[in-house]
């Protein structure tokens, strides 16, 4: 950013530009993006991005709800995968709560996490394909996003903002409807994918216009922050599930792929592969949880996990909890924790400060995507404007994870 | 990769020889090792812990403000996660200073991702970096004239005139 403030190499004095807004309502932009740029005809000088325009106050809102309501606040975060928004903030009350859920709740929602990141994945690249003039691949693959969200329909009841499972489980176990649709799923959609890739990866049309546009350098991308695919585009093998495993990533075996010049191209086929690594560690959960005994799908903590109804209704014990639970009786523990879980665009940290009251004293979401944001003014400097939006695509930046 | 080479003892340690009576007091929430570090010194701490070739804390997780009003002479804090990628260990840098004088050196000098998160934290807590390069508001309106994460400031606009309360039966 300090660079911005500089003269642009090649400024001259007497030289005028002009001064366009990108946004905030650009159709191109994929989102609420404003970004006042200076052009030398087709060509960036620099860019100044304004963000904030769907700001909603999470983090204010948050130490005024009970922690099981700030699940369906985190649900809009990054709305491309609500579920592991939801579940992030699940594991952080658990830490908190020195919760160990069964490991079926783990493979439960290891599948739950990597549709998520499939769905998360699948919009990005797509609309990197939408932005370089390749709609039908696009149109294509977002059949099988809808199949995804008839899993968590058939899961939680939900579509887009999942507020899926409870702290410490589900609040149902998956049912043969739910397995089913994930087998069809898992057969179904290499095949898809396949397609898409063939269309695109190594397309000489997409390759020209993607290879070596948006880069950025690994030591640059650490410095601002980079997480997720796009440091891992860059060449950083960085990934919470393996560095910190969570939710018994431990037990899965998978790869994390890794770019060389972190330009969009790279970004693209990171995420191509990561795609691949979750159907591999999607079909290593199927199979667990195919082995499993059913039924074990919550841990045993009454004072946070809600009661299934019919018990509320014909148990004194459960009705107690529920009372309890829903008027905000439970006081959890004091602490301090953070936990980072990786989420579709990068480390998403929940930093949870309680006072031992019924909400969060101070909670802090480390959002991955507003970070490297920052990144964006400079890495689009001397590019085509055309280059900028296919950058900002390939990012993966998702306003409502922005701007919290 | 995941195996941890430097204990936090180690840490602490070889901090408080470089940084002798700086280290105010730590601990370890939920095995996160968190220094309480004065605000004078916290960026001579943060550069060195990244530029140290033991250590190599080369990543900043996470910057933001905490407001706590009845610790009175340290109302505000700043909160540093910083992440060795190397040794995969966490670590967590806590500076609190009163709430009449909220300044903090930038941490933008080593790490360029702090820049939009002190312009966050200003933005919510009224926190001044000195030596930013660029502070103003960033996610809300810049003729805001208030810094709303603090506590005295309600959830709901006390001055709204729309907003009945018999019709939300509260």
């Amino acid at each position: 950013m300090d660079t911005l403030q500089t003269t642009p190499p090649g400024l001259q004095e007497e030289k005028q530009y002009n001064t366009l807004n990108l946004g905030p309502t650009h159709p191109a932009t994929h989102g609420i993006f404003q970004n006042v740029l200076q052009m030398d005809g087709e060509y960036i000088v620099s860019g100044e991005a304004t963000i904030g325009y769907i700001h909603r106050a999470f983090e204010k809102l948050a130490e005024h709800r009970p922690f099981y309501q700030i699940t369906p606040i985190t649900d809009r975060l990054n709305y491309c995968s609500s579920p592991i928004n939801n579940i992030g903030w699940q594991l952080t009350v658990e830490k908190l709560l020195d919760v160990q859920p069964p490991k079926r709740v783990d493979y439960m929602r290891v599948i739950i996490m990597e549709l998520a990141r499939i769905t998360d994945h699948l919009i990005c690249n797509s609309v990197v394909g939408v932005d370089t003039g390749a709609l039908t691949g696009f149109v294509y693959v977002f059949q099988q996003r809808e199949h995804v969200y008839e899993i968590y329909e058939a899961i939680c009841g939900s579509r887009l903002t999942t507020n899926i499972g409870r702290i410490g489980g589900f609040e149902r176990d998956f049912d043969d409807n739910v397995m089913r649709r994930i087998r069809k799923f898992l057969d179904e959609f290499p095949k898809v994918w396949k397609e898409f890739e063939g269309l695109l990866s190594r397309n000489r049309i997409f390759m020209d216009r993607t290879i070596g546009v948006g880069g950025i350098s690994v030591e640059d991308a650490l410095d601002y922050g980079f997480t997720g695919p796009n440091l891992r585009a860059a060449g950083l093998d960085y990934d919470v599930r393996v560095m910190n495993p969570y939710s018994s990533y431990q037990d899965f075996d998978f790869i994390i792929p890794i770019g060389q010049s972190g330009d969009v191209y790279d970004r693209f086929c990171v995420r191509n592969e990561e795609i691949w690594q979750s159907l591999s560690i999607l079909e290593q959960a199927y199979a667990k949880l195919q082995q499993m005994p059913k039924g074990d799908y919550f841990a045993h903590v009454p004072e946070f996990y809600l009661p299934p109804k019919q018990d509320v209704y014909t148990k004194m014990e459960a009705l107690i909890w529920h009372f309890k639970i829903v008027m905000g009786e439970v006081d959890v523990p004091k602490g301090e924790v953070y936990h980072a879980v990786e989420g579709g665009n990068g480390e998403l940290g929940f930093y949870l400060i309680s006072d031992g009251g019924r909400q969060p004293y101070r909670l802090h979401f480390r959002r991955p995507c507003f970070i490297y944001y920052q990144a964006f003014p400079e890495m689009i400097k001397g590019s085509m404007l055309s280059d900028a939006i296919l950058t900002m695509s390939s990012m993966n930046v998702i306003a409502g994870e922005l701007d919290a | 990769m995941t195996a941890t080479d430097i204990t936090h003892e180690s840490i602490v340690e070889r901090l408080s020889a470089q940084f002798p009576g700086k280290i105010l007091s730590h601990d370890e929430p939920f095995g996160l090792l968190s220094l309480n570090v004065p605000r004078e010194d916290v960026i001579d701490i943060i550069k060195w812990l990244k530029e140290d070739a033991a250590f190599q804390f080369i990543f900043m997780t996470d910057l933001c403000g905490v407001h706590f009003p009845e610790q009175s002479g340290q109302e505000l804090g700043v909160i540093y996660h910083l992440h060795s990628l190397v040794h995969n260990v966490r670590l967590r840098l806590r500076t609190f200073f009163p709430a009449n004088d909220p300044v903090v050196p930038t941490a933008t000098t080593v790490f360029k991702a702090a820049n939009w998160m002190e312009r966050e934290t200003f933005d919510f807590f009224g926190i001044r970096f000195i030596g930013h390069p660029d502070l103003r508001r960033i996610l809300n309106v810049d003729d805001m004239d208030y810094h709303p994460l603090l506590k005295q400031y309600p959830l709901e606009d006390g001055t709204r005139t729309d907003k009945d309360d018999k019709y939300f039966g509260r």
